[in-house]
C-alpha cells in the first residue's frame, strides 16, 4: 500500500492540543492539495480529542490557517483551479480552497472515528498511562495494516509497542513546536519497525517540507535528551547563584546569560515556561524512569505544587511561569518566598547586568544574526571575545556552552544520536539555535 | 488637430502623504483613515492657497475602485465635504483605472473650455490598504479585461502584465542592460523620495539601491521578470489642484506666478480587449504625448521636467521612449546615462514618482500635475530641481497602456 493510499484515511488523536492542532493543520492542507490533484480519490482526516471546546477551536484554527496558506500558495491555487471557469479572482479561489480543506475534516471525541484510518498520528498528553490506553484501543479498532506515528518526545517507543501489541507498526514522528512552522521531525524507528513504515515516514516528512533527523529509541531521544539536561544545568546554576544574590536575581541572571550571552531565541526559563513547567516535569519523570540518572528538580516540583505552570492558552498566549509575561515579553520573575512576581524594572535589571559584566558584543542578537549570511564568522569572533572576558556573565556563559556540548557528546556516546551533526541539526532546526552545541568556538 | 480656443491654467496644488508600507505611520494592524480624511486633507491644502473658495464653480474627483476597496460609491457627492462652497454646484466622479486622476484633470479642462466653469477643483483619491495585497491585486485587475484576461492572468495581475513587458524588453535590449536600467530607475525614484517628506519611500535608508534593484526576480514567489523593488507600492492618498481660466484664477485671488498654463494635452483610449500591439512600446502613451506636444507646438527638447507613470520600473523605462527621450530600445541607455535623473536633461518624477512617492491609483494623475506645477513655479521645496526649460510634460496611464492623458504645462 503506497503512501497516497494511506493518506486517504488519516486520523489525529489528541488533535486539539498544542502539537496535535499543528499536525492536524499540516495534514488537512496536504490532503486538500492531494484531493485537488486527484479528483477520483476520497480523503478523510479524522480529528479526535476529548474536549468539545478544543475541537471547535481546532476547526477555527484549521480554517483560519487554511486561508493564510491559500493566500501564500496563490500561484499554486491558480494553477490547480485553472479549469474551474467559475473561479476567476484570487479571493474566489482562496474561499474555495478553505472549503476544500474543511471538506475532508471530521471531528469527534471517540477513537472509533479512527477505525478505518491507515495512518494514525498521536499527539496525546505525554503520559504513559494515557498513551497505553489509546494504543490498546486503537490496536483493536484500526485495520491490521494501520500504522501509528507517535509524537511522543520522551517515552521509549518499544514500551508502547510491547504493551499494546503493535510491534513493527509504530514509529516516532516527533514534530517540534509549532509543527506548522518548525522544519524538523525527529524520526525514531524502534527495534523491529517495518522498513516500509520508515521509508514512508521519510517520504511523508519530505512532502510536509520537514527535515528528518534519526534518533534511537532511548527515552527523551535527541531533543529532550539535550533540553532536559540543559534545563537542569540552568536550574542548578540558578540555585547556586541564589545563595549569593537571591532567588529572583539568580533567575534573571541565568535567563539573561542563557538568552543574550548564548545568543539563543529565549532564555532557559522562558523556554521551560513555553513548553510548560508541568510538561517539563513529566518528561523528566519519564526519562528518569528509564535512564535512572537523577533527572529531577525539586524546584520544578515546588513550582507545580504552588500552581505555577507556564504553558500557553488556547489562543497561543504565554501563561505566567518562572516569568510573568505582558504581550509575550517577560516583565517579572516569580518569587516562591512571597508567591508573587517581582517586576523586572530598570533599576533591577541595571544592577544585575552590572554584576554580570559587559556583554562581549551588545550589537549581536539572536534575531539579527539569524538573518545574517556572515553569521559563522561573527559567531567565531564573538566566542573568541567571550573566551577572553573575566566576568561573572562570561564565566556562566562559557560554563553553559561547555555543559551543553558535553550533553550533546554524551547523546552520541550513548547512541541516541548517530552523529554530533544530528544533535546540532535538532538544536538548530528544532530549537532555532544559531549554532549546534558540538562546536569548537571555545577551543 | 483640435486646439484650445482659450488659455487654461493650473494652480494651488497639494497632496497628502502616501500611506502604506515603508511609512512609520503605517501599521496594518491598526485602523487607518478612510477616503473622507484624504479628500478633506488634500482639498483643504488646496483651498488654503486661494482667497475665495466661493469662486470655485465645479469639482471633479478621480477615483478608480472605491466601490471595492472602501465599499463607497457616489464620490461626486462626497467631494463636497471639502468646503461648503462646493455644495449645490456640479460635482462628478470620473474613472479610468490608474489614469482616473488624469481623466479628472481632462474633465476639468473641458469644463473650463466649454465656458461652463472658470475654476474647477480637481481631486484624485484612493485608499487601498483595506485588504491584503493578493486581494488588492484582484481589485486592480479590474483595469484589465475581466472576461478575457483575468482568469488566465497572474496572481498579481498587473505585475504579471508588466513582467511580460519586462521580459520582452529584456529580449530586445539584453537582460543585463534591462535589469540595470530597472535598478537605476528604482534608485532614482528612492533618491527623489528621500527629498519628499510625503513620499512612501521617504524613510528608505538602503545604502546600495542599485544592488537592491538588481535582485533577481523570483518566478515562484512573484513574477518572471520583475522583483518587488520594480513595483510601486500599495498606497493611500489624495491630491488636488485647481484648473481655471484666467478669469477664474484671478477671482480666486491668485497671481500669474502662482499658475502654470496648460499648453496642450492629449487624451485617448485604446481597445481594452486587444493585447498591446508591441510589448516593448507604450503605444497609447506615445500617441497621447505626441498629441499633447503637437497641440503645445513643442517637442521633447522643450521639456525641462517630466512626470511619467512608472507603476513599474519597466513602464518608466518604456515611457522615456514613448516621450521621445530615446528611440525604440534606447530607453535603458537613456536611464543608465542619467538623462532622467534629477540633474539630467529631463529630470523625471522629481518627487519620487509612483515607485518612490507611491501609487494611490485614483490620485496619481493629479499628484503628477501637482509635482509638475510645483517644479515649474519653484514650489517643490526640498525636492526642487533646476528646471532649465519652460515646459513640463506628464503622462497619466490607466491599465496596460489603455487610457492615457498627457499634458504639457508651461510656466
Amino acid at each position: 500500500m503506497d503512501l497516497n493510499t494511506r493518506m486517504q484515511n488519516v486520523a489525529v488523536v489528541g488533535a486539539a492540543g498544542k502539537m496535535g492542532s499543528g499536525i492536524a493543520l499540516l495534514l488537512a492542507l496536504e490532503l486538500a492539495y492531494r484531493a485537488l490533484e486527484d479528483r477520483q480519490a476520497t480523503f478523510v482526516l479524522s480529528l479526535i480529542d476529548m474536549n468539545d471546546a478544543g475541537l471547535q477551536g481546532l476547526l477555527r484554527y484549521v480554517r483560519d490557517q487554511a486561508r493564510k496558506d491559500g493566500e501564500r500558495q496563490m500561484n499554486r491555487l491558480r494553477a490547480l483551479y485553472k479549469d474551474r471557469r467559475d473561479l476567476v479572482e484570487n479571493a474566489e479561489m482562496v474561499d474555495e480552497f478553505v472549503a476544500e480543506v474543511m471538506l475532508h475534516v471530521r471531528t469527534g471525541k471517540t477513537l472509533a472515528l479512527a477505525k478505518d484510518a491507515l495512518l494514525v498520528f498521536e499527539a496525546a498528553f505525554e503520559k504513559e498511562e494515557i498513551k497505553f490506553q489509546i494504543y490498546n484501543e486503537l490496536a483493536v479498532l484500526c485495520p491490521p495494516s494501520a500504522w501509528f506515528l507517535t509524537n511522543t518526545s520522551s517515552i521509549p517507543l518499544h514500551v508502547l509497542t510491547d504493551h499494546c501489541g503493535i510491534q513493527g507498526r509504530m514509529i516516532g514522528f516527533h514534530f517540534y513546536n509549532p509543527p506548522a512552522v518548525q522544519k524538523l521531525v525527529e524520526l525514531i524507528p524502534p527495534e523491529g519497525c517495518d522498513p516500509d513504515l520508515v521509508a514512508a515516514s521519510e517520504e511523508l516528512a519530505l512532502v510536509l517540507r520537514k527535515k528528518t533527523v534519526p534518533a534511537r529509541d532511548i527515552a527523551g531521544f535527541i531533543g529532550n535528551g539535550h533540553f532536559m539536561r540543559d534545563g537542569l544545568h540552568c536550574i542548578r546554576e540558578m540555585e547556586h547563584l541564589a545563595e549569593d544574590y537571591g532567588f529572583v536575581q539568580a533567575v534573571y541572571m541565568v535567563e539573561k546569560v542563557s538568552r543574550d550571552w548564548l545568543l539563543r531565541p529565549m532564555g532557559m526559563f522562558q523556554l521551560i515556561d513555553y513548553v510548560g513547567i508541568d510538561v517539563f516535569q513529566l518528561i523528566l519523570r519519564v526519562m528518569d524512569k528509564y535512564l535512572k540518572e537523577g533527572l529531577h528538580s525539586d524546584l520544578v516540583d515546588a513550582f507545580l505544587e504552588m500552581g505555577v505552570k507556564g504553558g500557553q492558552t488556547s489562543s497561543g498566549a504565554q501563561k505566567d511561569g518562572f516569568l510573568r509575561y505582558e504581550k509575550g515579553r517577560p516583565v517579572g520573575i516569580f518569587d516562591p518566598a512571597i508567591r508573587d512576581y517581582v517586576p523586572m524594572d530598570a533599576a533591577f535589571t541595571a544592577d544585575l547586568d552590572g554584576r554580570l559584566g559587559p556583554h562581549p558584543d551588545p550589537s549581536l542578537t539572536w534575531k539579527g544574526l539569524s538573518r545574517d549570511a556572515g553569521r559563522e564568522e561573527k559567531l567565531r569572533a564573538y566566542f573568541k571575545a567571550l573566551k577572553g572576558l573575566d566576568s561573572l556573565g562570561a564565566g556562566m556563559a562559557r560554563n553553559h556552552v561547555e555543559d551543553s556540548r558535553e550533553v550533546a557528546l554524551d547523546l552520541v556516546r550513548q547512541g541516541v544520536a548517530a552523529r554530533a551533526e544530528d544533535v546540532n541539526a535538532v538544536l538548530t532546526l528544532g530549537f532555532f539555535h544559531l549554532y549546534g552545541p558540538v562546536n569548537d568556538y571555545l577551543d | 488637430m483640435k486646439t484650445m480656443h482659450k488659455p487654461v491654467y493650473l494652480a494651488a496644488g497639494a497632496y497628502t502623504m502616501s500611506l502604506g508600507t515603508g511609512r512609520p505611520e503605517f501599521n496594518p494592524r491598526t485602523p487607518r483613515p478612510g477616503l473622507d480624511h484624504y479628500i478633506r486633507q488634500a482639498g483643504a491644502a488646496t483651498l488654503a492657497q486661494v482667497g475665495d473658495p466661493e469662486a470655485i464653480d465645479e469639482s471633479v474627483i478621480g477615483n478608480f475602485m472605491a466601490a471595492r476597496f472602501n465599499r463607497q460609491g457616489h464620490l461626486g457627492s462626497l467631494m463636497t465635504i471639502v468646503h461648503p462652497a462646493l455644495e449645490y454646484k456640479p460635482s462628478l466622479r470620473v474613472e479610468g483605472a490608474c489614469a482616473s486622476g488624469g481623466l479628472a484633470l481632462a474633465s476639468a479642462v473641458k469644463s473650463v473650455l466649454s465656458g461652463m466653469a472658470d475654476a474647477v477643483l480637481v481631486m484624485g483619491v484612493e485608499v487601498q490598504n483595506t485588504v491584503k495585497a493578493i486581494y488588492c491585486a484582484d481589485f486592480l485587475a479590474g483595469a484589465g479585461w475581466y472576461d478575457g484576461e483575468r482568469k488566465d492572468g497572474h496572481t498579481y495581475f498587473f505585475p504579471g502584465k508588466f513582467s511580460d513587458r519586462a521580459g520582452a524588453y529584456s529580449a530586445k535590449v539584453g537582460p543585463e542592460k534591462a535589469r540595470q536600467a530597472f535598478a537605476h530607475w528604482y534608485r532614482n525614484a528612492v533618491e527623489s523620495a528621500r527629498l519628499n517628506p510625503d513620499a512612501q519611500e521617504h524613510f528608505n535608508r538602503t545604502a546600495d539601491l542599485v544592488a537592491q534593484g538588481l535582485t533577481p526576480p523570483n518566478p515562484k514567489g512573484f513574477t518572471d521578470h520583475l522583483n518587488l523593488f520594480d513595483c510601486s507600492k500599495v498606497s493611500d492618498g489624495a491630491a488636488s489642484i485647481i484648473v481655471a481660466s484666467e478669469e477664474g484664477w484671478r477671482r480666486l485671488g491668485l497671481a500669474r506666478q502662482d499658475v502654470v498654463e496648460l499648453a496642450g494635452y492629449g487624451q485617448m483610449a485604446a481597445n481594452l480587449t486587444a493585447p498591446p500591439p508591441d510589448l516593448t512600446e507604450m503605444t497609447t502613451c506615445r500617441r497621447a504625448a505626441e498629441q499633447a506636444m503637437a497641440m503645445a507646438g513643442t517637442g521633447i527638447a522643450d521639456m525641462g521636467v517630466a512626470e511619467v507613470h512608472d507603476c513599474f520600473t519597466v513602464s518608466g523605462v518604456l515611457l522615456t521612449e514613448a516621450l521621445g527621450m530615446a528611440g525604440p530600445g534606447g530607453g535603458a541607455d537613456a536611464v543608465l546615462e542619467g538623462l532622467t535623473r534629477r540633474d539630467g536633461r529631463w529630470p523625471t518624477n522629481t518627487g519620487g514618482g509612483l515607485v518612490g512617492y507611491g501609487h494611490p491609483t485614483g490620485a496619481t494623475g493629479v499628484r503628477m500635475a501637482v509635482d509638475l506645477w510645483r517644479q515649474l513655479t519653484g514650489r517643490a521645496a526640498g525636492y526642487q530641481v533646476d528646471v532649465k526649460k519652460d515646459h513640463g510634460i506628464l503622462v497619466s496611464m490607466g491599465g496596460n497602456d489603455k487610457t492615457v492623458v498627457s499634458m504639457i504645462l508651461k510656466r
